[in-house]
């Protein structure tokens, strides 16, 4: 048996591009790879169809114009900025929202069944921060739709293997439920792999192999209080900055503002925004519809300042303003928080979210079936009837590897990240519905990257060296060899809990130095977690090897959260609370150097003309300094006024 | 609040194994899964569980409690009084990987027969026209988790190892029901439902709606339906041609996808 633990045996196999993690983008960066006539592999942690896409409730973002034709990719591209507070990487948010409508329509095109509207086209949904209907959605399932339909056109392509060469997994195969721990690189410093484990069997596994697409998702699992799956370890970011790749505004977590308080076991999970894009309101426990209170000023004419203003936009939008429930998630959640520490919350620490006072049971069954399935199994809460208990939840990291927008392409030679992985996207704070589209948009566009990678570097494949694999079988074998030591689940557990209370939604500089010396004393506890057990299937060897990844994570957004003096997005900062027009133009950039985090600030991009004609001088100057106006078509305004 | 539940969990390999008996706290509101997280995280720590979303919406967690397959995040301590004994098994129709993992490759490998969604070639991404009418019967289908419970538990391969080959169970044979009521599908999958996926095999007992925690109707909407449209076919092929004519090959219907199993 202890051979059998301990055995260093390597499984091998070899292909051009390997994609690791199954989900919206990961998928669809195989499906472009695999196209381009690229043997490709997809690694994932959990089983084929299970990624973490399969939550995805409200919708995919993409100015189709089906409902109000009023919109293009102009309007999407505004919403994105401003969502982001600005900090978004223009480019990326021009490429998402121009060509978002295309790889909806595609997904149709491969068997998706979206909800339709009147003459039959795909249906659009209201969602915060978006001026007009726009989130394509499958009731409140549309994650399940996206990823069902690429994992069908996955086994679609393997069909045509299937016939073409007797063999469905000629060029492109899925290894479910395989983690891998480690990227390698040859000693010229370009991709040459990726090793692993495979969880059934416990034995490892060798994909040797010149491009590597990170897809694995975000980081919810460090924080206590999350939406997210337990996938959702950070493993792509620390494998990236492993590998010698720079991560990117670790700052701005979005804390989604409406999640499950009770019963405990469920706290954190999701309720969709849908609820309020469908007309459900906040009310505190005095009973009053709060968030009129909570307009920040760059919001201000965009919002409604009467409850009959807001009830009026549902069905009249062009004449009305909308209603406050609809800011920015950030808004939103921050709200939330002020009402419940103010003392008007509800029994268990939260605010109420009523739509059962606003819309027919009927049509609430119609429009948020799994809601209403969720509470009524999970809290005994009947939301045609009652109001429900919601509270800010941890959702999603807008922080990840910079890439270059156009090919995914990050500063390592041959690898690629995309989706919740990849950073510069969504700026400070992502819209809802913004990730789903990114995900495809990005997706195809790694998969060519990955391609156009492969064919510039000709028949030269770079080789993994002998001696970094040793190193990667050694640190993966080290929990199982300690005979004892801590568990951990424990290490765990008082992590997340830590990150939930110090580098939370709301941060002090007292509070994030608190957290960053914590992290210190997890790490040497992390370094003597023991796992015992075999290797086959053992989750507490899984979870000790996760702890990597969840620090050097937590060190990131600790570090970036307490360099950063301002308050925006993702990122509030009680004791900076303005948003600062000096810090805008920064984006904090992390790499791991040793053992040894370091961070610099590095301008951001600067919005090309063209998109900066796109918004009034008057928006703008909230967020920019005068300098950076000087090219707007109405810069000279800006003069007169002073 | 808090009680200490008893728990008889199987644990073992393809080998062998057996129930063990533990004694793990129960808090207001949990489910079995959270349940067999703190036996994880407090005395088997490399207790073998599949999950992933712990919010019903995944299909990862499947196991037998006390023989009823269910998803373990959905189904609430609440449920069982406080004195019983829950016996936690895995599915039994698939093979065991490791305690309450099991292997379920099988599904796999039918979904991969089942020849893909057929659209008319001429049809450009953006320009399909569907009714959201003749879209609820397929969307209700495309509900489907995946967890596997009705597989789990349709008796003619839960017993029947042998089944397996010509059986490809209630959750595929909805998957060709979906493709077939899908308005945009051209292909015609009438006679492998049949021949190559045994729908003749499924004798209408409706254990797997009964299971189906997406409450998805597959035996009255899918299954019974389905059989209607053969045994149409067989006594007139035109009576369902319906809107669906261009790609249809005259006499025999679109041939299953040969597989490697
Ligand atoms: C409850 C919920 C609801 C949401 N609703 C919406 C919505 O309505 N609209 C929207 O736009 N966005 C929504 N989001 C956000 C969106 O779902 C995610 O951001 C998005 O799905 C992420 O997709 P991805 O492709 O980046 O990765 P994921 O789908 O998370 O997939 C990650 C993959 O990587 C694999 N992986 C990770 N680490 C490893 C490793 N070490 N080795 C091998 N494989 C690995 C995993 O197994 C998995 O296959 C929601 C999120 C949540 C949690
Ligand atoms: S109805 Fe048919 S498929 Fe469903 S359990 Fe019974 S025999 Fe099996
Ligand atoms: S049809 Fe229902 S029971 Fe069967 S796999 Fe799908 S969700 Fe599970
Ligand atoms: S863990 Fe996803 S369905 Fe139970």
């Amino acid at each position: 048996m202890a051979d059998e633990t301990t055995s260093t045996e390597i499984e091998r196999y070899s292909y051009d591009v390997v994609v690791i993690g199954a989900g919206g983008s990961g998928l669809r960066a195989a499906i472009e790879a695999r196209s381009r006539g690229l043997k490709t592999a997809i690694i994932s942690k959990s089983l084929f169809g299970k990624a973490h896409t399969v939550m995805a409730e409200g919708g995919a973002a993409a100015a189709m114009g089906n409902v109000n034709p009023n919109d293009n990719w102009q309007v999407h591209f505004r919403d994105t900025m401003r969502g982001g507070k600005f900090l978004n990487n223009p480019r990326m948010a021009e490429l998402h929202a121009k060509e978002a409508p295309d790889r909806i329509w595609e997904l149709e095109a491969w068997g998706a069944v979206f909800d339709r509207t009147k003459d039959g086209k795909i249906s659009q949904r209201n969602f915060g921060g978006h001026e007009y209907p726009r989130l394509a959605h499958v009731g409140d399932r549309t994650g399940l739709e996206m990823i069902r339909t690429l994992q069908q056109r996955v086994v679609a392509l393997q069909q045509a293997d299937s016939y073409e060469f007797g063999d469905p997994e000629a060029r492109i195969r899925v290894f479910a439920e395989t983690t891998i721990t480690r990227l390698l690189k040859d000693p010229a410093g370009r991709i040459a792999g990726a090793f692993g484990y495979i969880r059934d069997t416990g034995k490892f596994v060798l994909f040797e192999a010149p491009a590597v697409v990170l897809a694995t998702g975000g980081i919810g699992r460090t924080f206590k209080v999350t939406s997210n799956s337990w996938e959702y370890s950070g493993d792509g970011h620390a494998l990236a900055l492993l590998a010698g790749a720079k991560l990117m505004n670790m700052e701005f977590v979005q804390f989604h503002p409406t999640g499950m308080v009770w019963p405990p076991s469920v706290k954190g999970i999701l309720v969709t925004e849908s609820v309020r894009g469908d007309g459900g309101i906040l009310k505190n426990s005095d009973g009053k519809r709060f968030m009129f209170d909570y307009v920040p000023d760059v919001f201000r004419a965009q919002y409604a300042e009467t409850e009959e203003e807001a009830d009026r936009w549902y069905t009249d939008p062009d004449h009305n303003r909308r209603p406050p429930e609809l800011l920015p998630r950030d808004e939103v959640a921050r709200s939330i928080n002020s009402e419940i520490k103010a003392g008007r919350g509800t029994p268990h620490g939260g605010v109420y979210l009523d739509i059962a006072s606003r819309r027919t049971p009927e049509y609430i069954l119609t429009r948020l079936p799994s809601m209403h399935h969720q509470f009524k199994e999970l809290a005994d809460v009947d939301i045609t009837k009652e109001p429900m208990e919601i509270g800010p939840t941890c959702h999603y990291v807008m922080g990840g590897v910079e890439v270059d927008p156009d090919s995914a392409a990050s500063s390592v030679p041959g690898l690629f990240a995309v989706g919740e992985v990849s950073g510069g996207m969504h700026g400070s704070n992502r819209l809802g519905g913004n990730s789903l589209s990114d995900l495809v948009v990005f997706g195809k566009r790694a998969g060519d990257g990955a391609a156009d990678y492969i064919s510039a570097l000709g028949a030269a494949r770079p080789a993994v060296v002998q001696a970094d694999l040793d190193t990667a079988v050694t640190e993966a074998l080290a929990p199982l060899r300690r005979g004892e030591g801590e568990s951990p689940y424990a290490v765990h557990a008082e992590l997340q809990q830590r990150m939930n209370d110090l580098v939370g939604l709301i941060r002090r500089e007292d509070e994030v130095k608190t957290a960053l010396s914590d992290l210190e004393k997890f790490k040497e506890r992390a370094a003597i977690v023991a796992a015992p057990g075999e290797r086959a299937y053992n989750p507490g060897w899984h979870y000790a090897i996760d702890l990597r990844n969840m620090l050097l994570v937590a060190e990131c957004v600790a570090m970036a959260a307490l360099e950063r003096q301002e308050s925006r997005g993702g990122h509030t900062r009680d004791d900076y609370p303005g948003m600062s027009p000096e810090w805008r133009k920064v984006n904090l950039i992390l790499s791991l150097h040793g053992d040894k985090i370091e961070m610099v600030h590095q301008p951001i991009p600067s919005l090309r003309p063209d998109l900066l004609d796109l918004f009034e001088v008057s928006e703008l100057k909230k967020y920019m300094t005068k300098e950076e106006l000087a090219g707007h078509r109405q810069a000279a305004a800006l003069e007169e006024e002073h | 609040m808090g009680y200490l539940a008893k728990l008889r969990v199987w644990r073992g390999d393809a080998g062998s194994g057996s129930l063990q008996d533990y004694k793990v706290e129960v808090n207001e509101g949990e489910v079995v899964l959270d349940v067999l997280h703190r036996l994880q995280a407090t005395q088997a720590s490399d207790l073998a569980i599949r999950w992933n979303c712990k919010a019903g919406k995944c299909g990862s967690c499947s196991m037998e409690i006390n023989g009823m397959p269910r998803l373990g995040c959905m189904t609430r301590m609440s449920t069982f009084t406080e004195v019983e004994t829950l016996t936690i098994t895995p599915m039994r129709t698939f093979p065991v990987i490791r305690d309450l993992v099991t292997d379920v490759s099988f599904n796999y490998a039918k979904a991969r027969e089942i020849p893909s969604f057929t659209p008319d070639p001429s049809v450009k991404p953006g320009e399909f026209r569907m009714r959201q009418e003749d879209v609820n019967r397929s969307q209700e289908f495309r509900k489907c988790i995946e967890c596997y419970l009705c597989q789990n538990t349709c008796h003619v391969i839960r017993d029947h190892e042998e089944n397996k080959e010509s059986f490809a169970g209630p959750r595929f044979l909805m998957r060709i029901a979906e493709l077939e009521m899908h308005p945009a599908d051209e292909a015609d999958r009438r006679d492998i439902a049949q021949e190559d996926f045994g729908l003749g095999y499924c004798n209408i007992t409706k254990c797997c709606t009964e299971v189906c925690p997406e409450h998805i109707k597959i035996t009255d909407n899918a299954l019974i339906p389905m059989k209607e449209r053969i045994a149409g076919r067989k006594y007139d092929p035109l009576v369902w041609l319906g809107s669906k004519i261009s790609m249809r090959p005259k006499s025999k219907g679109t041939p299953a996808v040969p597989g490697k199993r």
